[in-house]
């Protein structure tokens, strides 16, 4: 049951994505392109979603849990690393580029577009790359905190040593 | 103003904001594709089904209306195949180093007024519209 809601809610998302127009790489440029005839209509698609789930989001998180699991999975961060803004960025560049967003490109897909289907492995395997640098990353700032980890309680060892003669 | 679909596009964004409240009510997640995606490509125990079927949803949304609202899934620009597969590798990557894409950042997690994901948003809005306008006018839309 927990699942068909979720497949339900693939449905209604891919339909609001489709009747907002957000599969047509054309209108999406149109949109993001002010230098030439600007289509606002994208506009309404985010103040729509914005409103509705504005006001369902503040109802539904004051219950106790959601209905198949035990807790609301809410993001915490409030920090703002370098890598928030350089992320942000190249996604609006590649959403321009192409007019494609993540998830018109799978509609897309699923509905054959060619398009789609270039863009989507493109996008996963943009994904996958950067799993693996940002594997790589977290593997060696460890490595580099447990080497400092090693000096420090020799430093130690030879003062407690030192105290001792 | 070109194709403007005030009507449609409301409806479509309200669809939207609907789907996302599911995925809160029922699961108490937040609907961001990317990170539903992500979330496949190294699955841990649990993590999996939720997104999948979603995932699954919205392809089979894709199959259906395709043949319902063609004229929904039109082009109407000019990209190569080069730049298109670029263009997905970009937002791949960039969507996962910066924790989020349209529906993630854009509708959830400004309803939320999170400022990292209000920052976010004018960051892809911006870099989208520097990009949209260098390709009209530096490339005249071809690409």
């Amino acid at each position: 049951m927990a699942h068909f809601v979720s497949f339900v809610a693939g449905l209604i998302f891919a339909l609001g994505l489709v009747l907002g127009g957000m599969t047509q790489p054309g209108k999406v440029i149109g949109f993001l392109d002010v230098s030439g005839p600007w289509d606002p209509s994208l506009a309404f698609v985010m103040g729509a979603a914005l409103l509705v789930y504005g006001v369902a989001f503040r109802l539904t998180t004051g219950r106790s849990k959601p209905v198949f699991a035990q807790r609301f999975q809410i993001p915490s961060r409030r920090d703002l690393p370098p890598r928030l803004f350089v992320g942000a960025g190249l996604f609006g560049v590649g959403w321009a580029l192409a007019g494609f967003c993540p998830g018109p490109a799978i509609v897309g897909a699923g509905s054959g577009m060619t398009e789609a289907l270039l863009f989507l492995p493109g996008m996963v395997g943009g994904m996958t790359l950067f799993r693996a640098w940002d594997g790589y990353m977290t593997e060696q700032r460890a490595a580099r905190e447990r080497a400092e980890r090693a000096v420090v309680p020799t430093a130690a060892n030879q003062e407690t040593n030192g105290a001792a003669a | 103003m070109e194709n403007f679909t005030p009507i449609a596009s409301t409806i479509g964004g309200a669809l939207i904001g609907l789907s996302a409240a599911m995925m809160m009510l029922f699961h108490g997640r937040i609907a961001g594709i990317s990170g539903i995606v992500s979330g496949l490509l190294g699955p841990r125990p649990g993590e999996v089904a939720w997104r999948l079927a979603f995932f699954v949803g919205l392809l089979a949304g894709g199959l259906v209306l395709g043949f319902a609202l063609p004229d929904f899934f039109s082009v109407e620009v000019t990209r190569s195949p080069l730049a298109i597969v670029a263009a997905g590798v970009i937002v791949g990557f960039g969507t996962r180093l910066g924790s989020g894409c349209t529906s993630g950042h854009g509708v959830c997690g400004i309803s939320r007024f999170s400022r990292r994901s209000i920052l976010a948003t004018l960051t892809f809005m911006g870099t989208g519209a520097i990009t949209a306008a260098v390709v009209t006018q530096l490339f005249g839309g071809v690409i």
